[in-house]
């Protein structure tokens, strides 16, 4: 088990390396660049600011600077969105804003998506399962900001049931962590729905129902285990995507979070801002797989590390 | 249950993970030894639904843009970073009210932190500027702004390694140029703190529009204790942010709000307006007109294109004068719009009362001419563009006749008809707005000459590149003013200049931009500069202009009394309410 996570945390960091490198060459494979404007500034200023953050040096060797500083803690600091603040504080304080509304989010998710797959497998080809099919279908199929603007103009603009903007209060929550936790949730439903329904025509299942379990403990003590297999392998992108915050959302809802920098950062063309997020966002994917694959172990005892996984 | 577990465990880390980050969660500031300074998390911060209708106090809240790149005076470039500027901070001159009779007063220069000044000819055609402070100012740590601050800050925008866009602001003061190229060192540039209260520039030459210059966010006062102990990160706290404007920084969420408090410190600290203004960072558009629309935003200057026609109908919207031109320019190095005559053809089939009318319609003014409205003539006396009259009509009347005009000129160029012509592309950065116009473009060109036009867009920075190296035939392009006066919108074409997008290059050209830098004589200056623009346009066609910019603004009913330059510049630190 040991050594297993310690060879799942070298690939990882392995992967991590090479994202952060590919990442690098491409960003500067786009045009564009993190001084120009609309108005060009003078060639002696472009090239005071070049030499200033390290950009005058050929791609390659800005390349092994920019790892050799980054093992020493030292991520740079932004060239255009926050000018000259540490890459290391705008994650700081960006993050947690993200996080905490991603949690929620991501609780909702899991607590909404599971059952709602689970009534569905059951009341297979029923009236339950066909709304909910229209619904999951729905929330798969509106994109984000659609959903996002469309509440805030009903529910903020129109009803004035919540503020429109910022993540001060609880009541601000409502309407992001909603428009965040649709898609998943929705997608947990379905992957959740199918999986169940292999699950209960397994033999074992039709055992217990001829033993007469109730359909309720059939659900949760003897399928639900086999069918979450899917749903946790989700479980562990989406958790690092909605904790980073959504760009959609958190422009919409106008949240200072980390997310719409993920975007912006591009955009921008701010180079040590691109390879912060991605590599915090490649990161967090990273850790969130590891803890998926050691979570299989717990969830099926039938997964053995020490064998075929290695 | 152990499956429970396991997803618990790995919620439980990941919120540790965002839960050991909370010191600082939602915090205006990271460097802050001064915990006093920050803003103790979300909730404490201003409740956006009771923006000034809270007991007793006047609480602005505006949103002019998203986030801005930075508010440090010597490295800003943007408008929304400027107009924060200048309640934070106050220039030898500062920008006072005009009344005009409207809800939203115009904007003029007027004494700052110097109560007057004096300019003096040298005999070597220098001309010298000294400005005599006002008693009692003081930073908002209460130090005295003394003459050394300008000194400071004027050396520190012009030095290379401060990297500063807009140091080029300053090439009309003695060695600056040399400075910024760095073959001389910053103590060199033609200032001087004669005492404490009097600061002296020296100019090159007699410089019409210096005032606007003295005025600029790039030139105001900075600290250099503060900046020299914080380094590069002293914006971004409270504690070490110190102006010597109206109003003072009292926090910065990032991405979320800027929230400025009056400053007890200021010389007219008791006619100031609102006990606090604070910027809403959105960059949504949709999102700013909601956010106005539910009350929580008191003014706003962008919402999406689609609501604009029906706002400014019931006039909820407005329109404000802006010193800006949007053009298209054409590449005039390579084929076929190396001809002239292609390029004035190019230029007369545009409909431009049909695009400001039907497409933009937001009170843009058709433009005859490349300077703008509002531009002054030899000093202050007129109108630039009234002077420098038309180059071609733009009377509805008169299209016909100008289209017909544009089919001999293509003639005569040999592509009668349109025939044997080269498809070319428009190129414009991905916005609606501009793919509007462009539409509206394509088909007035396809239409009246004959000519097959694509339009081509590329994502904004994409595009900034393909444009500065020339690789277009035809390209969207948009000029703000910095300064007013028409040199601004004509010194980008010499030869080889980083704003010459059309590649355009002409010694006669050139040799006139240059006279207008040295030339000491108004009249003679004022001449030059018609020629040159007469050259640019009625000549040579390097530019096909479309509209004047305007500004828009929705502000809540019972709010009052803010000014706005023509250069983009809101001013509320006078706003009343009710």
């Amino acid at each position: 088990m040991v050594r297993y996570i310690l060879k799942r945390l070298l690939v990882a960091l392995l992967t991590i390396f090479v994202i952060s490198c590919v990442t690098f060459l491409l960003m500067n494979a786009i045009p564009g660049g993190p001084f120009l404007s609309e108005k060009a500034p003078s060639q002696a200023t472009l090239d005071a600011m070049n030499a200033k953050y390290g950009l005058d040096k050929p791609v390659p060797v800005q390349l092994f600077n920019y790892v050799k500083s980054v093992f020493q803690g030292d991520f740079g600091v932004s060239l255009r969105m926050q000018r000259n603040r540490p890459i290391l504080d705008i994650i700081k304080e960006m993050f947690p804003v993200s996080a905490k509304l991603g949690i929620f989010a991501l609780l909702s998710a899991i607590i909404l998506g599971i059952p709602m797959g689970c009534v569905a497998a059951y009341r297979q080809g029923k009236v339950t399962d066909s709304i909910l099919r229209v619904v999951t279908t729905l929330g798969i199929a509106v994109p984000g900001f659609v959903l996002a603007a469309l509440l805030q103009y009903f529910l903020c603009v129109k009803l004035g049931l919540f503020p429109s903007m910022g993540i001060a209060k609880p009541i601000q929550y409502v309407l992001p962590v909603f428009c965040l936790s649709f898609y998943p949730m929705c997608y947990i439903g379905r992957l959740m729905r199918s999986s169940m329904l292999d699950a209960i025509n397994q033999e074992y299942v039709r055992t217990a129902r001829a033993k007469g379990v109730r359909p309720f403990a059939l659900i949760f003590k003897h399928t639900l285990r086999n069918a979450v297999i899917p749903v946790i392998t989700y479980l562990g992108p989406l958790t690092a995507y909605t904790l980073t915050g959504g760009f959609v959302v958190e422009s919409v809802f106008s949240i200072p979070g980390l997310g719409r920098y993920f975007v912006q950062s591009i955009l921008n063309r701010d180079y040590p801002l691109i390879m912060g997020t991605t590599i915090f966002l490649a990161v967090l994917i990273v850790m969130m797989n590891v803890v998926v694959d050691i979570a299989y172990k717990f969830v099926d005892p039938r997964i053995d590390f020490g064998k075929g996984n290695d | 249950m152990k499956r429970f577990l396991a997803l618990a465990l790995a919620l439980t880390m990941v919120f540790a993970l965002a839960a050991c980050n909370n010191g600082t969660d939602s915090g205006s500031v990271t460097q802050s030894g001064d915990g006093a300074a920050t803003t103790p998390g979300a909730g404490a911060s201003t409740n956006p639904g009771d923006s000034g209708t809270s007991a007793g106090g006047f609480e602005l809240t505006v949103n002019l843009s998203s986030e801005p790149a930075t508010i440090d005076p010597a490295l800003n470039s943007a408008v929304d970073g400027a107009v924060m500027l200048n309640h934070f901070f106050e220039g030898l001159i500062k920008l006072g009210p005009v009344e005009n009779g409207e809800e939203m007063k115009g904007a003029e220069f007027i004494p700052g932190q110097a109560e007057s000044w004096d300019i003096a000819d040298n005999p070597d055609g220098t001309q010298v500027w000294t400005f005599h402070l006002r008693d009692g100012i003081t930073w908002s740590d209460g130090q005295p702004v003394t003459a050394g601050d300008f000194v400071y800050a004027w050396q520190r925008l012009v030095t290379p390694d401060t990297a500063a866009d807009y140091a080029y602001m300053l090439d009309v003061v003695v060695n600056a140029n040399d400075i910024m190229e760095g073959t001389k060192q910053p103590s060199e540039l033609g200032v001087k703190a004669l005492d404490d209260k009097t600061f002296e520039v020296t100019l090159i030459t007699n410089v019409p529009y210096f005032t606007d210059i003295a005025g600029f966010p790039a030139c105001f006062p900075v600290r250099k204790d503060v900046i020299e102990s914080a380094g590069d990160q002293w914006t971004f706290d409270p504690a070490t942010y110190i102006g010597n404007g109206p109003y003072k920084l009292q926090s910065w969420n990032h991405s979320e709000q800027i929230v400025a408090v009056k400053n007890d410190k200021h010389y007219d600290y008791a006619n100031l307006g609102p006990d606090t203004i604070t910027f809403k960072l959105i960059d949504d558009q949709s999102a700013m007109l909601n956010g106005f629309q539910t009350g929580e935003l008191d003014y706003i200057e962008d919402l999406p294109i689609a609501e604009i026609p029906a706002l400014l109908d019931s006039g909820a919207l407005k329109v404000v004068p802006y010193l800006g031109t949007y053009y298209v320019e054409f590449q005039t190095t390579l084929a076929p719009f190396d001809n002239p005559k292609v390029r004035e053809a190019f230029n007369l089939v545009i409909d431009r009362t049909f695009i400001v009318k039907n497409i933009t319609q937001t009170g843009q003014l058709p433009a005859s001419g490349f300077v703008p409205s509002g531009i002054y003539d030899a000093g202050q006396a007129g109108d630039f563009r009234e002077v420098g009259g038309d180059y071609y009509s733009i009377a509805d009347a008169d299209y016909e006749a100008n289209c017909e005009k544009a089919r001999a000129l293509l003639a005569e160029a040999g592509f009668a008809g349109g025939a044997g012509f080269p498809t070319v592309e428009y190129l414009y950065n991905t916005s609606d707005a501009h793919k509007a116009v462009g539409e509206a473009l394509q088909n007035m060109w396809q239409t009246e000459l004959g000519v097959t036009v694509q339009l081509q867009n590329e994502e904004w920075n994409t595009f900034l590149e393909t444009r500065k190296q020339g690789r277009f035939s035809i390209c969207r392009g948009g000029w703000i003013a910095d300064y007013n006066d028409a040199v601004n919108f004509l010194d980008m074409f010499v030869t080889g200049g980083g704003n010459n997008d059309p590649q355009y290059a002409n010694p006669d050209f050139d040799a006139l931009i240059r006279q207008i830098k040295a030339e000491s004589d108004p009249a003679k200056r004022t001449a030059a500069l018609h020629s040159a623009e007469d050259m640019l346009l009625g000549r040579d066609w390097v530019v096909a202009p479309i509209y004047f910019y305007t500004n828009k603004y929705m502000l809540k009913p019972g709010i009052s009394n803010f000014y706005h330059s023509a250069m983009g510049y809101t001013i509320f630190s006078y706003a009343k309410q009710g």
